[in-house]
């Protein structure tokens, strides 16, 4: 009877949105008079951070800095259609709704700043901090406060633009199944470590390293924090949970925390994550979904790193001490 | 955390001003000083509780139901039944056009799980609904139930929804979602070493901070405001426009700040019953799952089932692959047969394969009905399809990581359901995973890219 050690490895991809696409989501944005941008949508923040992602993408899309954005959300009298948060899809779909709505409403307020400026709106940039500036000649400038009084007290405009994002819906071939999923694919590969004692069953996860490839980081310390969370989450799952822990019985389930197993602080590995950015095609500045796929990897790896401590494969979740001494049960004897 | 920014270098725009950048989140303050305000934080006066009656058996007959010493329980305003809802068989994907209706919003004369909303009760205080629940008397005639999907397939299994008519969804390709690709025994025919194995799962919770809830308050202009923590609004509205036979524009929806998802609040439970509770009572109406029903009675995981049959070359190689994938969706669809349908769109994983035949099934039984997760459809099949991985490269002597770049598809490779692959990047990730996992692979595989040569 001994402590074993294994390690094990899985490689993953997983689409951005829903299944076959047909989900869209609208954005609106507007400026108020003195230059704060306001954004309204019906997506929902689950936690996850979608609010600050989306006033980030506004910001660095109309040329301000993020804590001038004011995200409103979530109101179906105001906020116009959002298909949900789900599928990997609040940042891909309302990221790209907002940018299309924050370029419409940049442009009229360009174009107001050239009025102001006497120059024309295509020789004009933002500096991100709040100013427009004459391309070349950054001495002429107007600040984004007084571009927006202008436009609502003089000038009669409305700095403002609509967005909205739609992949088509894709219809299954029937006999061959040709389709389209999905427009990009986020990636994951996985390396975790473990011992087992083949005495209790018992499995401890030391060190879970994760690669994931998000096309791009919008706010890397968010996606860090999405993505540490995931990964715990796949340790609990390849170990820990289920709500029918007898089954076929299906008496006695978890009922409260005390009762649903799950691990706690100190049963979670020493978490490692790296991101790698390969933007995609068609994201908000290249990003994908990794909101689920980040949970994925660890479940076989964890899997493939208990065949290589003791030799023997559970191929049912969770894989409890009980299965993992019944399998050893079975080798011995063979 | 690290950002390996040597990778895609080449395609990527870095040194914006707000596009990657660690903005600290503007919503933590409110998080972390308990000042955010969430659904249940609204309270309004003379809110009424509703708690639900629920099935005591895993399918059975209703002969009767006796409500009347409920009713006079002390604190009760309102009990409902399956009479009182305007529509009461319904199915959340209609919207999409994924029919048929087949779930009631309160049961008629059949419980298909337990746990099931039977009877609902309205009254001043949570307590006094519960009391007066215990008070409801249903007659129920028990039938045999069944929990497991191969048996639910057998011919003469007890039939869980006659709105399906047989124990599976029936798509518009048959009993399974199909994807076919090359000729799959051709493969096997040519294979080195064949190997079937079949892998399981159990439902789990999805275990979100926050229950599942609403607070519904009716307006003095015949609208109802329903405060809610759903991930989808109007999905939610949209429904529930449906479900009660009222037009959309008297429904007014307010959410988006929520105590953790994972999929558990895109159904669509709490909002439609209690909004009718308001419309009949007049009165705000809250209803909030326990821990136990969220637990118990919210929609799991599907249990899943998936076999793998692979023919590989001793050289490494995969040339066929057939994948059987199962999705217990419990009693009712829900959003089972999309996810079944979205594992059929991901096998057979990000490998390229000339030969692939799958098939997935969505499976009715009497367990509790399972429905979105983090990852549904996929997150299962990685499970099965990554131990395969493993056992396969053991099966011919390969170190299981180089199996993996010999087998990875790459940019403009033709995946099964025949679309061309674009963005790849697992071999960029399974390099730097033998980098950080000081897991050495042969020098040609940390050589190859994503990108395919003169792509």
């Amino acid at each position: 009877m001994a402590i074993r050690r294994g390690r094990g490895v899985a490689a993953i991809n997983y689409p951005t949105g829903m299944n076959l696409g047909g989900d869209p989501t609208q954005a609106l944005v507007h400026s108020t008079p003195t230059g704060n941008f306001m954004v309204t949508l019906s997506s929902v923040d689950l936690g996850q951070g979608m609010k600050q992602i989306m006033a980030q993408i506004c910001a660095e899309t109309i040329g301000v800095p993020t804590d001038r954005v004011i995200i409103d959300t979530a109101d179906t009298d105001t906020g116009p259609h959002c298909m949900g948060t789900f599928a990997s899809r609040g940042t891909h779909r309302a990221g790209n709704a907002v940018i299309q709505a924050a370029k419409e409403a940049r442009q009229v307020m360009l174009e107001v700043a050239a009025e102001e400026l006497e120059v024309n709106a295509s020789d004009l940039e933002t500096d991100g901090q709040g100013n427009i500036l004459v391309k070349g000649a950054p001495q002429k400038s107007i600040s984004i406060f007084d571009v927006a009084l202008s436009a609502h007290f003089k000038r009669g405009r409305s700095i403002s633009g609509r967005g909205m994002f739609l992949i088509p819906r894709s219809y299954p071939e029937k006999e061959t199944g040709a389709m389209k999923p999905s427009t990009c694919y986020a990636h994951a590969c996985t390396v975790a470590e473990v011992e087992v004692d083949d005495e209790t069953g018992e499995v401890t996860v030391l060190t879970v390293k994760n690669v994931f490839e998000i096309g791009r980081a919008l706010n890397p310390k968010m996606v860090e924090q999405q993505l540490v969370g995931g990964s715990w989450m796949g340790i609990s799952h390849a170990l820990y949970e289920t709500t029918e822990p007898y089954y076929p019985n299906r008496d006695h389930g978890g009922t409260d925390f005390n009762q649903y197993l799950m691990p706690g602080p100190g049963d979670l590995a020493e978490t490692e994550i790296i991101v790698l950015e390969r933007p995609s095609a068609d994201g908000p500045f290249g990003a994908k979904g990794p909101g689920e796929m980040c949970a994925n990897p660890q479940i076989p790896a964890v899997a493939n790193a208990v065949f290589d401590a003791v030799g023997v494969r559970i191929d049912t979740l969770p894989i409890t001490p009980e299965r993992i001494l019944r399998a050893l049960k079975v080798q011995a004897a063979s | 955390m690290e950002l390996r920014k040597s990778y895609f270098a080449d395609v990527r725009k870095d040194g914006l001003n707000e596009i990657g950048q660690p903005r600290p989140r503007l919503d933590s303050p409110g998080h972390v000083t308990g000042k955010t305000a969430y659904f249940a934080d609204r309270n309004f006066p003379g809110m009424l509780h509703l708690k639900m009656v629920r099935s005591p058996h895993h399918h059975a007959r209703i002969r009767t139901i006796d409500t009347s010493e409920a009713e006079k329980h002390p604190g009760v305003v309102k009990i409902l039944t399956a009479k009182d809802v305007p529509h009461n068989v319904y199915t959340i994907l209609i919207l999409i056009q994924i029919g048929p209706e087949d779930e009631t919003v309160l049961a008629d004369g059949k419980v298909r799980w337990k746990g099931e909303a039977v009877v609902a009760v309205l009254a001043e205080t949570e307590r006094a609904a519960q009391e007066a629940g215990a008070k409801v008397k249903v007659d129920y005639e028990v039938l045999p139930a069944v929990f497991d999907m191969e048996e639910a397939l057998k011919p003469g299994a007890p039939l869980v929804n006659e709105y399906h008519g047989q124990n599976y969804y029936l798509y518009d390709s048959g009993e399974c979602r199909k994807v076919r690709f090359g000729d799959v025994e051709a493969g096997f025919a040519q294979a080195d070493h064949i190997l079937e194995q079949s892998y399981q799962s159990s439902p789990i919770e999805h275990a979100p901070t926050e229950t599942t809830g609403c607070v519904v308050a009716p307006e003095g202009n015949d609208r109802f405001t329903c405060y809610t923590n759903t991930q989808a609004m109007f999905f939610t509205l949209d429904n529930t426009s449906i479900i009660l036979q009222m037009p959309g524009s008297k429904l007014h929806f307010v959410g988006g700040t929520v105590g953790g998802g994972f999929g558990g609040k895109v159904d669509v439970i709490v909002e439609p019953i209690a909004i009718l509770g308001a419309k009949l009572t007049g009165r705000p109406v809250c209803f909030i799952y326990s821990r136990e029903e969220e637990m118990q009675i919210s929609s799991p995981r599907a249990a899943e089932k998936v076999v793998i049959k692979d023919g590989v070359m001793n050289d490494g190689r995969i040339v066929a692959r057939k994948v059987t994938g199962y999705t217990d969706a419990g009693a009712y669809s829900r959003h089972s047969p999309y996810g079944a349908q979205k594992g059929a769109a991901h096998y057979p994983g990000p490998y390229t394969i000339p030969n692939v035949w799958i098939d997935t099934y969505c499976v009715y039984t009497n367990r509790t009905p399972s429905s979105a997760m983090r990852g549904f459809g996929v997150t299962i099949g990685d499970f099965a399809l990554e131990v395969q991985m493993d056992k396969l490269a053991r099966l011919i002597g390969m170190d299981p990581l180089e199996f993996r770049f010999i087998n990875a598809y790459r940019d403009g490779d033709m995946k099964a359901h025949r679309q061309p692959t674009e963005g790849a990047a697992l071999i960029e990730c399974m390099q730097e995973a033998s980098r950080a996992a000081n897991w050495p692979v042969a020098e040609k595989f940390m050589a190859m890219s994503s990108y395919k040569k003169g792509a």
